[in-house]
């Protein structure tokens, strides 16, 4: 019995570590709608911090003092971040300060080895909870107990700031309706500052608490920023209690969970999203969110087929592309191929975004299920190339299906939070059941038929094939489907008023968009003749957001260019230089202050100015949707 | 729109090719990938450890008169980028051979793509028995005592505790699965009164160790095997000593010998656990001493086992290229099946029958002293010792 008291505090304690970094998080998304990917970078940085000051200053009042200096400390540079950076982008479209807050960790994460060198740190034990307490035989670590009253604690502090302070009336009117709240004349500025200020207080304190019984190091961001999304979601967003009780469910069910399943962490609070998603699909504490004023995916440029002529100039860029091989090595030629298939990986995604306003975080699932599909065709079934490549991207379908079909139930950021656990389920499968796929090993010796082996074979089988779905998926945006699609899109109420089974459709789209990632991963499983479970992860998906975000997600085909910018780079920077991260980040962070509607986005803004002060062609229908925003 | 996409793809795909450096006719070249930015803390050393080498090289009057040249690439953790990195270096730099790699789905991945390209391939780090063995090819070699090997060494010694009930704590990857199974069985077989009472499978770099030293500490094993490393080993650590998990039990330890993952201990070392490693404090043949005193003179610091093992794969990259004469990827297998060549531990020898090198590993006990984790009462295993007989090593691999 006492073993059971002392796990479930055990659990409790972890709750609270959990908790600190979720509620920073929360409150920050709830007021700013930011999806502030950064969270864990503050995280990282307060404990980086908190460490260094902890080894200058001694004694008790040194060592707690420091964990209070170094979240304040990060705090300020919170607070320098979203006045120099996020200001800019308030109005840009949604998720785009995802994309910046991306580039920052990429940065922070080198820069963190910069200043701290490349090896792991401990820290002090905390003065005053070095020990344990002795509970019935059990030892319970003092710093544990320390932790679980602090959770409620600043639990309290913050229940306080938000129902009896000004400033919290005004952050929950914020997280309720932020254009009433400006319309009221409140300084949407600092409020949005103060919030994120305290926001970044909090991960960092959380961060910096983490000294006493982990090891600081530069992957402590990445380790806890998917989790604590989850926690987020789980409770609610913007729900500080929410956040809470989602904490302490998914520490107890792991604490529990591994008496019965010792492999279970690995899933587990992926399993619990997706199934309170499912069964409510706002989170244990969120409220359904009321429909938006403001459309989501709202065109500034009305989107219009190609001219004769712009036909004409991709055409001639395409038999550029194909004479690629004429004059470019094995390398080059590769390379190229990889760019190619991920055109093909970053236009799916950008039909579900653009055109469906459906932005899914674990897109990767179905590029990767396709690339497993080809593996097991080919190797258990010894099937030709050709079939492979037809059949392999039914996995990507047949999965899409299924997890298209519950996604689609939800909308904005729960949708993407769905299909994110949808993402790390199939992940786990792939991980886990080695038997089958091989685990983290993978299935090796996927290697093209002789046709296509030779590198300038295969770039023209992948430019021809991203060529195809290119053209088809834009040629499906200004389909009847395709209407119909933006309709549910820009307003799903007067869509369905008007006869559209809005489910139906987004569920097609999803389908589509599933289905042609597959086909992105099955060339990509013959291009590297292996397929791994990095295929279905985190960080693809990760990628292909920031090559849709980075071309612009309110053109028609703004992916392709943001996926040959942001792949070729990558690659590029990868091979050139040891601080990649550093470089790409900064670079992506650039493109957002400079571009703030993507790359192809800002393009078409200026080449629509330039025809507006020309000829005058139809500024009247262009006006009012500007001035509507 | 599209026109300026591919414009775009075609520039940088020609800044990709004109980026290739046509090789210079008196110099040799190495194409080395690992994961600098993923695992900082093991790369770096080890990059110290490879340049050492190359600079003795050179210094010596390089391979056959030629210079050695290293071009080295980060694979950021990703198989597929190794693949790229890979490729780069074979089509671009016309590189002579392949080295490197940590991970063990990295390794494979570049393993499998030197054999699809007919590359030499020496992988430096990657501990995982199925690049030599179940998927094992004619053009992979390895550096490292294998899993295997060095599970096979530690049991020797666990299988003279008197423990009879044992737990494992493993990271919930290839590495961690494998590390148990085989030791479970070598186990099992020298004890078969052993019982397995329970097993934890903290994910890799995300253990919840409160909730884990707990469970372990319930099933009340007398023995222990642990195959996490970095921190979450520090975490294990640190919540295993506050817990009292570690008092009256013994404790094996998959790698805690090496510097990179003691010294970050410091005084909370726990003592007493059986573990492979590195102490380069306590080594004292002429071979290591050499090379302990090289290292330091030039970089100020003292050497982890990656400096090791960078140092060494570049070492016998150069030993196989000399004796080779030729960059051919069938002479330098031809060359290395069988080749002896001396390292810092000793002499060592790529076996032609699996092209596992017999580099061994230290094993000794962790103390702490000063404040600092050390190993005491270490002793030097020779890989040739802890590898299965011919016959079943033959069953293993597939055929060439």
């Amino acid at each position: 019995m006492a073993f059971y008291v002392v796990q479930f505090l055990t659990g409790l304690a972890s709750a609270a570590s959990l908790f600190l970094v979720a509620s920073g998080l929360s409150i920050i998304f709830g007021v700013t709608r930011i999806v502030n990917f950064a969270h864990g970078a503050f995280y990282m940085i307060g404990a980086y911090i908190a460490f260094t000051l902890t080894e200058w200053l001694s004694g008790a009042f040194g060592f707690w003092g420091a964990i209070v200096i170094a979240a304040l400390a990060v705090a300020l540079i919170g607070v320098l971040v979203e006045m120099v950076l996020l200001r800019r982008i308030y109005h840009a479209p949604e998720l785009f300060q995802l994309l910046a807050t991306f580039g920052l960790t990429l940065m922070v994460e080198d820069l963190v080895v910069l200043v701290w060198g490349p090896d792991d740190l401990v820290g002090r034990r905390a003065p005053g909870f070095r020990g344990a307490i002795d509970f019935f035989g059990q030892n319970i670590p003092s710093y544990d107990l320390f932790l679980i009253v602090l959770g409620p604690v600043v639990l309290g502090i913050l229940w306080l700031l938000f129902q009896r302070t000004r400033w919290g009336v005004l952050v929950r009117a914020a997280t309720q309706d932020r254009d009433m709240v400006a319309a009221l004349g409140v300084n949407q500025k600092w409020l949005f500052t103060s919030v994120f200020a305290v926001g970044v207080f909090l991960a960092a304190l959380g961060g910096a608490l983490q000294i006493p019984r982990d090891a600081v190091h530069h992957a402590m961001d990445l380790r806890i920023i998917v989790e604590v999304f989850v926690v987020v979601v789980i409770g609610g967003l913007g729900s500080i209690v929410g956040a809470f009780v989602a904490a302490v469910l998914v520490s107890e069910l792991n604490a529990f969970g591994i008496l019965i399943f010792p492999k279970i962490s690995i899933i587990l609070v992926f399993l619990v999203m997706a199934v309170v998603l499912i069964v409510r699909p706002w989170g244990l504490f969120g409220k359904p969110e009321a429909p938006a004023r403001k459309t989501p995916g709202l065109t500034v440029n009305p989107w219009r087929p190609l001219t004769s002529n712009e036909r004409l100039a991709a055409l001639a860029a395409l038999v550029i592309a194909a004479t690629l091989p004429l004059f470019a090595g094995n390398y080059a030629l590769t390379v190229g191929s990889e760019i190619a298939i991920f055109v093909i990986f970053a236009v799916s995604l950008h039909f579900l975004m653009a055109v469906g306003g459906l932005a899914s975080f674990g897109h990767a699932a179905y590029f990767g299920l396709g690339a497993y599909g080809v593996a097991f065709l080919a190797k258990m079934a010894g099937l030709p190339m050709i079939v492979c490549l037809l059949l392999g991207p039914l996995l990507g379908c047949m999965g899409a299906a299924v997890f298209g079909f519950f996604a689609v139930q939800l909308s904005g950021v729960y949708f993407a939070m769905l299909t994110l656990a949808f993402a790390q389920i199939v992940w786990s499968i792939a991980f886990q059941w080695v038997s089958v796929t091989g685990g983290d090993n993978g299935i090796l010796g996927v290697w093209p038929s002789s046709w296509a082996a030779s590198p300038s074979h295969f770039y023209w089988l992948a430019l021809g094939v991203a060529a195809l779905v290119t053209i088809a998926l834009r040629a499906m945006v200004f389909s009847p489907f395709g209407y119909a699609l933006r309709a549910t899109r820009d307003s799903l109420l007067r869509s369905e008023a008007v006869g559209i089974n809005a489910k139906r459709i987004q569920w097609t789209a999803f389908v589509i968009a599933g289905t042609t990632a597959g086909i992105g991963g099955a060339l990509f499983a013959y291009l590297k003749g292996s397929v791994f479970p990095d295929n279905l992860g985190i960080s693809l998906s990760v990628d292909a957001l920031v090559m849709v975000l980075l071309g612009g997600v309110e053109t028609v085909s703004g992916a392709v260019i943001g996926a040959i910018v942001y792949k070729a780079l990558n690659i590029w920077l990868v091979s050139q230089t040891d601080l990649s991260k550093l470089v790409l980040g900064g670079f992506i962070v650039l493109i957002v202050v400079g571009f703030p509607k993507g790359i192809v986005g800002m393009l078409e803004t200026l080449a629509q100015r330039r025809r507006k002060t020309s000829p005058p062609g139809s500024p009247l229908l262009v006006k009012p949707i500007e001035s509507a925003e | 729109m599209r026109a300026k996409n591919y414009f775009v793809g075609a520039a940088f795909a020609l800044l990709a090719g004109g980026m290739a450096h046509s090789a210079m006719a008196q110099d040799i070249k190495i194409g080395e990938i690992n994961s600098y930015s993923l695992l900082p803390a093991f790369t770096e050393p080890y990059r110290k450890g490879w340049q050492l080498a190359v600079e003795e090289i050179n210094a010596g009057g390089g391979v056959n008169g030629k210079k050695l040249v290293v071009i080295s690439k980060d694979d950021g953790g990703k198989p597929a980028d190794a693949q790229t990195a890979a490729n780069e270096l074979v089509s671009s730099e016309g590189v002579a051979m392949l080295t490197g790699t940590f991970l063990s789905n990295i390794g494979l991945a570049v393993s499998d793509f030197a054999n699809q390209k007919k590359v030499f391939f020496l992988a430096a780090e990657p501990l995982t028995d199925a690049i030599t063995w179940s998927k094992g090819n004619k053009y992979t070699f390895r550096l490292r005592p294998s899993n295997y090997m060095q599970a096979a060494m530690l049991v020797e010694a666990a299988s003279k505790l008197p423990a009879k009930r044992w737990a494992t704590i493993a990271p919930n990857y290839e590495y961690g699965q494998s590390a148990v199974a085989v030791f479970k069985k070598l186990m099992s077989e020298k004890r078969p009164d052993i019982q397995w009472v329970d097993e934890q499978w903290p994910p890799q770099g995300k253990i919840d160790a409160g909730p884990v030293v707990q469970a372990v500490a319930a099933a009340n094993p007398e023995a222990i095997l642990n195959v996490t490393f970095g921190a979450d080993l520090v975490k294990l650590v640190r919540e295993g000593n506050t817990r009292g998990l570690f008092k009256g039990r013994e404790v094996v330890s998959f790698l805690t010998g090496e510097p990179e993952y003691l010294d970050p201990l410091k005084d909370e070392t726990p003592e007493g656990w059986i573990v492979t490693g590195y102490p380069w404090y306590s080594i004292k043949t002429p071979e290591h001493d050499a090379f302990l005193k090289a290292y330091q003179a030039k970089y100020n610091d003292y050497p982890r086992l990656g400096s090791i093992v960078g140092y060494q794969t570049i070492k016998s990259a150069a030993a196989i290229l000399a004796k080779a004469g030729s960059t051919d990827p069938e002479k330098l297998i031809a060359a290395a099946e069988g080749l002896s060549m001396p390292s810092p531990f000793g002499e060592i020898t790529f076996r032609k029958i699996d092209h596992q090198s017999t580099l061994g590993a230290y094993v000794g006990k962790t103390a702490l002293k000063g404040g600092k984790g050390v190993m005491v009462d270490s002793t030097y295993k020779k890989g040739a010792d802890y590898l299965p007989s011919d016959a079943e090593v033959e069953k293993l691999r597939p055929k060439d």
